[in-house]
């Protein structure tokens, strides 16, 4: 037993993205019709040429058939997927293996959220029936558990670390700022951030994700074949995927401090690209900040920063879009918005343009020649969750 | 003979200090009430006093479990079999409630008294709510009373029923429509003509049952929801009332008589003849008689401590906000969905008794229960784990000013405890300035919330305040 993995086999041919907006005036169909037709254009090819689907959508569908119905697809196989915030990840995993396997030539991930319908702020998942002793804690306050751990863990001054994940909302800000697809396109510095009210522990809605509605895309095709497509494909390094147990919940031994999914999701991810040091290696990374503390975590689980020491790296720039390590350049969850279903596929989207080179000038890293982008995408709380790591490349080897 | 195993009563942590009702409505305000909490309700009140009182009896398990209140959560459905559930009480333990009238809770001890059961257990429990600047209002306290009654051959009796006697009589002095919060009444005097008359009528007989005359009596404790005619009577009898605790708790309704019986057990010698009068639409006497080992009954929580140990900072407005009087807006969030009964009912040992399960392999604690191991990966191979005495540590905590609560912030904290096992959990009866990482905590067992009628019962933590209910040599008996 091993994951093998299925590095340099499959290829990302057309991505294509809406802006993630409160949609007042579009329905779930709308957004999905524009990323489609997005997609089909960027890869030069129709609906006719995608020989099946993966409909990534947490709650705005069921099955296939919503998908179908608004592209009105003609017997074409179309699978809905769901895991959590990690959905429109988990739609392209599918894609990527469906190709690999050789069961079809071409397919299209893609991912949709309508979260503006439900008349609440927030992210509201629908009840399951249940016993009435489930936890109806915000994801905001889970979240927010992290950070008084931290603290006490590594020794940092309380008040200096709310300042640093400040920091981290800051620089997603600013690089959504530079991004014409983003919800929010306004800087903020840290100490504005420091003086809202704070709605879970520490935490004010200036270190939540933005809710936003969207949907993005991506068609993919065997490595081989990339080229008779684009001249710039993307190509598939690693998929990885683990679905928490709970046991964080369970375990006394668990300190929150560490998204345990997501360290073992990431050591997998590397294993299958054959990547050793991912901060000199990877020319960027999309990660889940659902929360700022979210993202200092991911730093040290995702082994861009040792453990305790992220707070440190944050501070010190070197994940800033000039970093030494740029994260979310295109604004993150945080300014960029989350509809659930589809912010996995926006990440790689933002890969797919940095590593083309088609970023704007004004938020092109500097680090693409390393030609290596990861994007990590989780769901669920600390304790409880599923995560997602994937790493693609310019080049092939 | 027959008497009493054991008696506890349970005030909630929250006080209303009359002053704050004398400052918005005028007047003037002497003293606290005992206020539920927005998560406690009758049944949780009968629960908390309950486990006190088995607390103080281990091996005693009751035959059958009455519970007496004039504010029930449900009709129709039986309050008591919650309170069952909570207690971990055997199935072949029946459970009924003596529901709508104040005059259940002392009826129902006096019905346990009178059974030829080796253990009864008696729960009684109440919210006096009234309307805004009402008599009940302010007059009126929440509060829960437990009493185990038995044989001598169930375990020593702490008092002996020497004497009893009721007295009958239709007369209107107090009435409420179910679903209001207003009781009304009769104009006063009309009452209390009734209740002295047949106060002084009952007690006679009672005295005259136990084969004593009146001034052997050492203590009388009046017990009605006529507080004038309370102590009407106990003037006509020439009697200082041996219980007080109307200006720091309040007049408890149902649970008014089995608290004050507890609080005066608590601090009796041996040798002392207590009656107890209950004054509701009639006359109750019971006449007792504290035995030897009044001396060993020191129970967990006094209620003079719990008295001591109360919070009155609730402010007014926050006060009728919990009882309804004054409906807060709601947070514009989705309300919780009801509980299923049918998972509720396969989780019942969970959701009501807080009972986990511990992997006989690994020993690793599963909170709630599970058949799989988290370690080891072992499967059906657990053990039932018991956890509503443990006590645990704050390993973090968070307050969340965004979720759904019938009064946020929510407080909740990861509960590492003793012995092992960790659960993310509701803190209550604490604010969010109070609560701190190492914070010592027990379990309470609240109502989250009500959807559809159907009250959501689990397990919160609670800062520990004074002695744990549980220690290391009682955990084992239970």
């Amino acid at each position: 037993m091993a994951s093998h993995g299925i590095k340099d086999r499959v290829a990302i041919i057309g991505m294509g993205c809406t802006n993630f907006r409160e949609h007042w005036d579009k329905g779930a169909d709308d957004l999905l019709i524009e990323a489609a037709q997005d997609t089909y254009a960027s890869a030069g090819i129709g609906p006719s040429d995608i020989d099946a689907y993966w409909f990534g959508t947490a709650q705005s569908a069921m099955s296939g058939v919503p998908l179908a119905a608004a592209l009105k697809l003609e017997n074409k196989p179309v699978t809905r997927v769901e895991n959590f915030c990690a959905t429109g990840s988990e739609a392209l995993r599918q894609a990527c293996y469906a190709v690999a396997s050789g069961a079809y030539d071409t397919a299209m991930a893609i991912g949709v959220e309508k979260v503006k319908d439900s008349g609440y702020q927030g992210l509201n998942a629908f009840p399951i029936p249940n016993d009435g002793t489930n936890r109806t804690l915000t994801a905001a306050a889970m979240f927010s558990l992290v950070l008084p751990a931290y603290a006490e863990k590594y020794g940092v001054d309380p008040d200096e670390l709310r300042r640093t994940v400040a920091r981290i909302a800051s620089k997603n800000h600013y690089n959504g700022a530079r991004n014409p697809r983003a919800q929010f396109r306004r800087e903020m510095d840290v100490d504005a951030i420091c003086k809202m009210a704070a709605v879970a522990g520490k935490l004010s809605v200036m270190d939540c994700a933005g809710v936003a509605d969207g949907s993005a895309a991506a068609i993919v095709c065997r490595a081989e074949d990339a080229h008779r497509y684009t001249d710039q494909p993307l190509y598939v390094k690693a998929l990885s995927f683990v679905a928490g147990n709970g046991s964080g919940l369970l375990d006394p031994a668990y300190d929150y401090t560490t998204f345990r999914e997501c360290q073992a999701a990431a050591d997998d991810a590397y294993a299958q690209a054959g990547i050793t040091d991912p901060r000199s290696q990877l020319a960027m990374a999309e990660v889940h900040d659902c929360f700022t503390p979210t993202e200092l975590v991911l730093m040290e689980d995702l082994g861009f920063s040792k453990r305790g020491e992220g707070w440190q790296d944050v501070n010190a720039g070197v994940f800033d879009l000039g970093g030494e390590l740029p994260i979310n350049p295109d604004g993150g969850l945080k300014s960029f918005g989350h509809p659930v279903g589809a912010s996995g596929l926006r990440m790689i989207f933002e890969a797919w343009l940095q590593l083309r080179g088609e970023a704007p000038e004004e938020r092109r890293i500097q680090t693409a020649d390393r030609g290596l982008a990861l994007t990590h995408n989780l769901g669920g709380y600390p304790g409880e969750m599923v995560s997602f790591v994937g790493i693609w490349g310019n080049q092939l080897g | 003979m027959r008497g009493i195993i054991s008696a506890a009563g349970y005030v909630p942590y929250w006080r209303l200090d009359r002053a704050e009702i004398a400052a918005f409505h005028g007047g003037r305000g002497r003293g606290h009430r005992a206020v539920a909490s927005y998560d406690e309700d009758s049944t949780t009140l009968a629960v908390e006093a309950a486990r006190l009182a088995l607390h103080a009896a281990p091996g005693v398990t009751p035959e059958t479990l009455w519970f007496a209140t004039s504010s029930p959560t449900y009709l129709e459905k039986t309050n008591a079999a919650v309170v069952h559930a909570a207690l971990r009480l055997p199935t072949s333990t029946a459970a009924f409630d003596a529901g709508g009238a104040v005059r259940s809770g002392v009826g129902a001890l006096r019905a346990a008294l009178r059974s030829g059961e080796a253990a009864t257990l008696v729960a009684s429990a109440d919210l006096r709510i009234g309307l805004a600047n009402s008599p009940d209002e302010s007059a009126g306290g929440d509060a829960g009373a437990a009493v185990l009654v038995g044989d001598d051959s169930s375990g020593p009796l702490i008092a002996e029923l020497i004497g009893s006697a009721s007295a009958t009589r239709e007369f209107l002095d107090r009435w409420r429509t179910p679903g209001d919060a207003r009781t009304k009444q009769w104009e006063e005097r009309f009452g209390e003509n009734h209740y002295v008359e047949l106060g002084l009528q009952a007690f006679a007989a009672a005295v005259a049952d136990a084969g004593l005359e009146a001034d052997q009596v050492h203590a009388v404790l009046v017990a009605g929801p006529h507080i004038r005619a309370n102590g009407a009577f106990a003037k006509k009898l020439g009697r200082t009332p041996g219980v007080a605790i109307a200006d720091a708790v309040g007049n408890t309704g149902a649970a008014e008589a089995a608290l004050q019986l507890a609080t005066f057990l608590e601090l009796a010698e041996p040798g002392e003849t207590v009656a107890l009068v209950g004054l509701s639409d009639g006359a109750d006497v019971l006449i007792f008689r504290t035995t030897d080992a009044i001396v060993d009954h020191r129970p967990l929580r006094p209620v003079n401590d719990q008295i001591q140990a109360g919070n009155g900072s609730l402010p007014y407005a926050k006060y009728l906000s919990w009882r309804g009087i004054l409906p807060l807006n709601p947070p514009n969030r989705p309300e919780p969905a009801r509980a299923s009964a049918s998972a509720a009912g396969r989780n019942a040992d969970w959701k009501f008794g807080f009972v986990g399960s511990k992997d006989r392999s690994s020993g690793a604690v599963h909170l709630p229960p599970a058949r799989v191991s988290f370690v080891g990966g072992a499967v059906d191979d657990m053990e039932p784990l018991p956890m509503s005495d443990a006590i645990g540590t704050v390993v973090t905590f968070t307050i969340d000013r965004l979720a759904y609560s019938p009064s946020p912030p929510v407080i909740f904290a990861v509960v590492d405890f003793d012995g092992g096992g960790r659960v993310p959990l509701e803190v209550c009866d604490t604010t969010p300035d109070q609560i701190a990482m190492g914070d010592r905590v027990e379990m309470t067992f609240r109502r989250l919330n009500s959807s559809d009628g159907i009250a959501n019962y689990f397990w919160k933590a609670r800062p520990v305040r004074g002695a744990a209910t549980s220690t290391a040599a009682q955990e084992g008996s239970r």
